[in-house]
């Protein structure tokens, strides 16, 4: 597809005048993929108000935002915004579309797809640039798309190769966020907006916001403690580290029975799936349903007693030892560090 | 006001009993290979849609598309309450992505008639993509709401709907048609009512009836006799529904997969470090020099 389109789109998704994460996260995943494709990084900015948002955006790598800027636009709705994009897209013709897989993500991405027939792949664990064969064709530069499938039990690799956009959704806290070291004088494209009769089928009545009890789920940082923290006391510690860290505290199954830990914190199978930048595994042997829930951790650090437990198998750093020691060890160095 | 309902339901993989020989080595997947389930979302819309023409009025119809297999999932939505149930299916429906789903449901939904509502789970537990719902409203033009939580009131005019957001929830009014995804907290759905199940354990699709009648025009007749007594399942093959092969199953399908690995926890090694001030000191200086903190 060489005299295709090469843009990779990113929709900037934003909450009280900031971006979501995991569109910040996009961004840096975008800037990847848009070199290696040589081509333009665009974010899509729809909502009011929005210069603070634009701003990020650049900041992590945009080199140009599409704006649309309405005060009808402040707050999520699917059928305009989806009728935007759909607009937006058909006139462009993007060659890749990331979206977080969030509630509006997930909401939104669907419809864009059904509109401009293209592949849509949901829940994306890594995204590449490759070439790849499909029936006996050699097609250059696809995207692909990675993700777990059926119950975490295989890892596919999707192409769409005759599509003209493809298309994914990827959770928060899966990719990587880093600011672009000299971001440039990002290009503002303003889209001009006029509200239609249709896209006032559904009217906001009220929207409620909750304080979030834990943050859990969107952690970057998770300490995780096992039934091998041994004792309550010990599981302070934890905590302590959790603190310093800056991290969010969480355990597996057999913490929560042993009465160690809520069942709202609890990662595994049964529990949450966490996707956090770096996850300290304290006292877990690492049965395969807590391994589910953790697995794609960028970094695991395991810290066990025990030589032989199955969780070493999937950590990427291995301390063998007393968790309690190790923990309160780590505490202070880190502490130092700080200094 | 009365209130006719089109759920979409499907049966799915019990995602938690998979063995080796269920996927094919093109990466689709071999489902007369799996124990199947009614996709528990998919139930609570079904549940939501009878308990609205429970207080409303109106018809609630069941629409799923799938192998032959998938006559269980539409007797057990009779037994359920559904009033009308069908099976769109077809050899050229299989391998299908959402989009391609979406395509066809879509189109089968045109020729079931008018319509208020059109249910669906939030997602099915086998490819958990959240996309056939949406798609399939945007391919109707119509609007949707996903994540539904609860239905709060039911007017003439329109349907207010509490939904999930990411930080919380919203309200939502709608005009009507509208398509509906919902959550499992949304309702717990009714178990089957003994009479029913008597009644409508026998009904039956034009794939089942092919199996017991010897020959073509023998099939016609039980197709008769079995709607003369209300157990026919109503059964659309791709002509039935007229639409075009190109944008149906695997051929209709812009998402394909390229590749599969099983996952095998990898034990490629990890890194030693001691539990040691400097062996500790020294994993968190790379840590920090990746930006893994702050």
């Amino acid at each position: 597809m060489d005299d295709g389109s090469r843009e990779v789109w990113v929709f900037i998704e934003h909450h009280s005048g900031r971006p979501a994460d995991v569109s910040l996260e996009l961004l840096t995943k975008g800037r990847k993929l848009a070199e290696r494709l040589r081509g333009p990084l665009k974010g899509i900015l729809i909502g009011h108000e929005v210069d603070a948002v634009a701003k990020e955006a650049f900041r992590f790598g945009a080199d140009e935002l599409l704006v649309v800027d309405h005060p009808a636009l402040r707050d999520y709705r699917t059928l305009p915004y989806s009728r935007i994009l759909c607009e937006l897209v058909e006139e462009r013709q993007p060659r890749v579309i990331l979206y977080g897989a969030t509630f509006i993500g997930r909401d939104l991405a669907p419809r864009i797809a059904s509109n401009s027939a293209s592949g849509l792949t949901a829940d994306c664990t890594d995204l590449q640039i490759g070439d790849a064969t499909w029936k006996k064709k050699e097609h250059k530069d696809l995207l692909l798309q990675i993700r777990p499938a059926f119950g975490g039990n295989i890892v596919a690799t999707i192409i769409t190769p005759d599509a003209k956009v493809q298309m994914a959704t990827v959770r928060e806290g899966v990719m990587e966020m880093v600011p672009v070291e000299a971001p440039c004088d990002g290009k503002i494209t303003k889209i001009h907006y006029e509200p239609t009769a249709a896209d006032q089928l559904v009217k906001i009545v009220e929207r409620h916001r909750e304080e979030k009890r834990s943050n859990l789920k969107g952690a970057s940082i998770v300490v995780a403690g096992g039934y091998g923290v041994g004792s309550k006391k010990t599981f302070d510690k934890l905590r302590e580290l959790a603190d310093v860290l800056g991290a969010e505290i969480a355990g597996s199954r057999a913490a929560v029975d042993a009465g160690f830990i809520t069942r709202e914190q609890q990662v595994g199978q049964t529990g949450l799936t966490v996707r956090p930048k770096l996850y300290i595994a304290c006292g877990i042997s690492g049965a395969i349903q807590h391994v589910a829930g953790m697995q794609d951790a960028n970094r695991i650090i395991a810290i066990n007693s025990d030589p032989e437990a199955p969780i070493f198998d999937v950590c990427h750093y291995g301390i063998v030892g007393d968790v309690a020691s190790v923990i309160s060890t780590f505490t202070e160095s880190y502490k130092k560090k700080l200094k | 006001m009365k209130c006719n309902s089109i759920v979409m339901v499907k049966q799915v993989p019990d995602t938690s009993n998979i063995s080796g020989d269920v996927m094919r080595p093109d990466g689709t997947v071999n489902r007369a290979k799996l124990p199947t389930v009614f996709n528990p979302d998919d139930k609570v819309a079904l549940e939501l849609a009878l308990d609205l023409r429970d207080r409303f009025g109106g018809k609630v119809t069941a629409i799923t598309m799938g192998p032959a297999k998938a006559g269980e999932l539409l007797r057990e939505c009779l037994y359920m309450g559904a009033d009308e149930v069908h099976l769109i299916t077809d050899r050229n429906f299989g391998g299908a992505d959402t989009l391609a789903t979406s395509y066809t449901l879509s189109e089968a939904i045109k020729q079931l008639g008018p319509y208020d509502l059109i249910f669906a789970g939030r997602q099915a537990i086998d490819g958990d993509t959240a996309q056939v719902g949406p798609q399939t409203a945007e391919k109707l033009r119509i609007p949707q709401i996903t994540y539904a939580e609860k239905i709060l009131d039911l007017k003439e005019d329109g349907i207010l709907v509490k939904r999930r957001i990411d930080d919380g929830y919203e309200i939502l009014e709608s005009s009507l048609p509208l398509l509906i995804t919902v959550l499992k907290e949304a309702a717990t759905p009714r178990p089957f009512k003994a009479r029913r199940l008597m009644a409508l354990k026998r009904a039956r699709t034009r794939l089942e009836l092919e199996k017991e009648a010897a020959s073509p025009g023998e099939l016609e007749k039980l197709i008769a006799d079995y709607a003369s007594k209300g157990l026919y399942i109503r059964t659309w093959s791709r002509e039935d529904l007229g639409i075009e092969l190109e944008r149906c199953g695997i051929e209709g399908s812009p998402t394909k997969v390229h590749k599969i690995e099983s996952v095998v926890l990898s034990s490629e090694g990890h890194q030693q470090v001691p539990p040691t001030s400097e062996g500790i000191g020294n994993l968190l200086d790379s840590l920090i020099e990746e930006h893994f903190f702050g």
